[in-house]
């Protein structure tokens, strides 16, 4: 007997996760300090945590409405209203999924034939292109630049469109770059979507998490409610991972087909995911500013240190990542270098490449996390960069 | 509030190399700007954060309401400023509502607190009477948890 043979031919396809790899090794290291985390260092607010447990306090146990409790709707409409301009109505147009990953995911199959193909940007979150493989879709990646902070570059989209494409995924402030789309380009590539009549999938997890400048939807320009699908949750802002609840926004027309998918697969988001989400919503603004400030605070010392050291580093506008290039101030390619710095400096961070081969030449450094331990781990980090550079294995710094 | 201040309240670490390597800053420039809060009274000192029943033995602390009499000039602050200067006091504050102080007393045992109240305490002209309350255990100190709070040994140490 053949195992693959019973595997299916698009899943056997499917790449291996880079940041799964890494994960196995940096497991075994308990010492280590990792900045390989994808997620808040801060545990939920208890405010948020205390409302999930005083609804399973009440029984509330049970399945709920398929799109989510309408209660829970009516304050994402709210929410979403406030803060990124759109109205939709809680009755049709939102439906709460079980995180983003499974809104991206209901999002591909429900808009793609086989073939369809997809632009989005990278380096890019890990799923995007897995779920468009999935969906029988066809990936087009385009390039962000290093030059430009990973920012939004309509251009670059309109260069790789080709016939055939049907839907345009993004993602600002971008996992793992920390790049951001500003108003400018955000309405290029709007113009771009209308004249080519695609339909966008927006995932603005990090929306909150935007120290520079405003975040802009592209949901909220002229014409684009109708044609794009908000994707957002409460992982992030409010450090919500574990309860794994997240929603999405659009035309009627495109949630029922997301529905369709969503009713059969996932049944709902788990009730008590959805309680504490509804308190999110309604008091957790001011955790949000709280940690937003840490954050900023945090990547304003991480990218400091990362170019003092020589390791050319951007200021990320969003997210809590820092992407920092380190092969051309050290000679070693980016997967070379996490496994050395943390077999000999043991500290972890994440390839560039895990992000898609755009991520080429650079890590990204999550600073997510104390500042006692980004002390340690950037001084471990630049120990072992002057040591690269000390046993002649690297080229001299990029000025 | 400074930013030198805001963090070593965050990092709880006064240490000035850590601090300027922190903020991004010279270690002169920090011992500088400490100095200074230190001369106009902004920062008072340094106080470790202890786990109070890990670390005091058999130390008993309690919460004593006490009523005074106001004087005619002053009100309350020269009996607030006296019943400070007790070594037992670590904590003094005038209230709003059925009593005037909120005083925290610190001693080896139960009967050293007592007698500290009764004698030295309520002795005082000017106290008109006292409620002693003795706190039992800490769950909260300056804003700590004392029981764990997150701790999630199965968290991914690399993710998506």
């Amino acid at each position: 007997m053949n195992p693959q043979e019973y595997i299916a031919e698009h899943v056997q396809g499917l790449p291996r996760s880079g940041i799964r790899d890494f994960f196995a090794i940096v497991s075994e290291m308990p010492q280590a300090i990792s900045l390989g985390i994808g997620e808040p260092d801060f545990v939920t607010p208890w405010k948020i945590r205390e409302s999930s447990i005083f609804a399973l306090e009440r029984g509330k146990t049970s399945y709920t409405d398929n799109r989510g409790l309408l209660s829970l709707r009516q304050e994402i409409s709210t929410y979403v209203e406030k803060h990124f301009g759109p109205t939709y109505d809680p009755r049709s147009e939102v439906l709460v999924t079980v995180g983003v990953s499974e809104a991206i995911d209901i999002a591909l199959r429900a808009l793609l034939n086989p073939g369809d193909k997809v632009l989005y940007h990278e380096p890019c979150y890990v799923s995007y292109a897995p779920s468009i493989s999935l969906a029988f879709g066809q990936a087009i990646p385009v390039a962000t630049n290093p030059d430009d902070s990973f920012a939004l570059d309509p251009d670059a989209f309109e260069q790789a469109w080709e016939p055939g494409c049907k839907v345009l995924m993004l993602n600002f402030p971008t996992n793992p770059t920390g790049g951001t789309a500003d108003r400018e380009k955000l309405e290029k590539l709007a113009k771009f979507a209308v004249e080519k009549d695609l339909i966008v999938i927006s995932d603005e997890i990090y929306a909150e998490l935007t120290y520079e400048g405003e975040h802009l939807s592209i949901a909220a320009l002229p014409g684009m409610q109708e044609r794009t699908i908000f994707l957002h949750g409460f992982s992030k802002a409010f450090a919500m991972t574990g309860f794994r609840v997240g929603f999405a926004c659009g035309p009627d027309w495109l949630i029922d087909a997301m529905m369709k998918i969503h009713q059969y697969c996932m049944m709902c988001a788990p009730i008590l995911s959805q309680e504490a989400a509804i308190e999110a919503l309604r008091h957790g603004s001011e955790d949000v500013a709280r940690m937003r400030e840490q954050y900023a605070k945090r990547r304003d010392f991480v990218v400091r240190r990362f170019n003092e050291m020589g390791l050319h580093c951007h200021l990320p506008r969003g997210s809590f990542y820092a992407f920092p290039a380190v092969s051309a101030s050290t000679g070693l390619d980016e997967v070379e270098f996490c496994h050395r710095l943390l077999r000999e400096a043991e500290v972890a961070v994440v390839p560039g490449t895990a992000f898609g081969p755009h991520g080429e030449g650079h890590v990204r450094a999550s600073f997510s996390t104390s500042y006692e331990k980004l002390v340690k781990a950037t001084d471990r980090m630049e120990r072992f960069v002057d040591q690269v550079r000390a046993d002649g294995e690297s080229i001299p710094a990029a000025g | 509030m400074s930013d030198l201040l805001a963090m070593i309240q965050e990092t709880r670490d006064p240490n000035p190399a850590s601090l300027a390597k922190v903020l991004g800053r010279s270690v002169d420039e920090i011992e500088g700007e400490l100095q200074t809060l230190k001369d106009n009274g902004s920062l008072l000192g340094w106080v470790p954060l202890v786990h109070p029943s890990k670390t005091d033995g058999d130390q008993v602390r309690a919460v004593i309401e006490v009523k005074i009499s106001p004087e005619r000039e002053g009100g309350f602050d020269r009996l607030a400023h006296r019943i400070s200067k007790f070594e037992e006091v670590e904590a003094c504050h005038l209230m709003s509502g059925a009593y005037d102080l909120l005083v925290i007393v610190r001693g080896k045992n139960l009967h050293t607190v007592a007698s500290f109240v009764s004698e030295r305490l309520a002795t005082i002209e000017g106290v008109l009477s006292t409620a002693t309350h003795f706190l039992l255990r800490p769950y909260k100190e300056h804003g700590h948890l004392l029981g764990k709070d997150g701790d999630n040994s199965e968290k991914p140490a690399v993710s998506a």
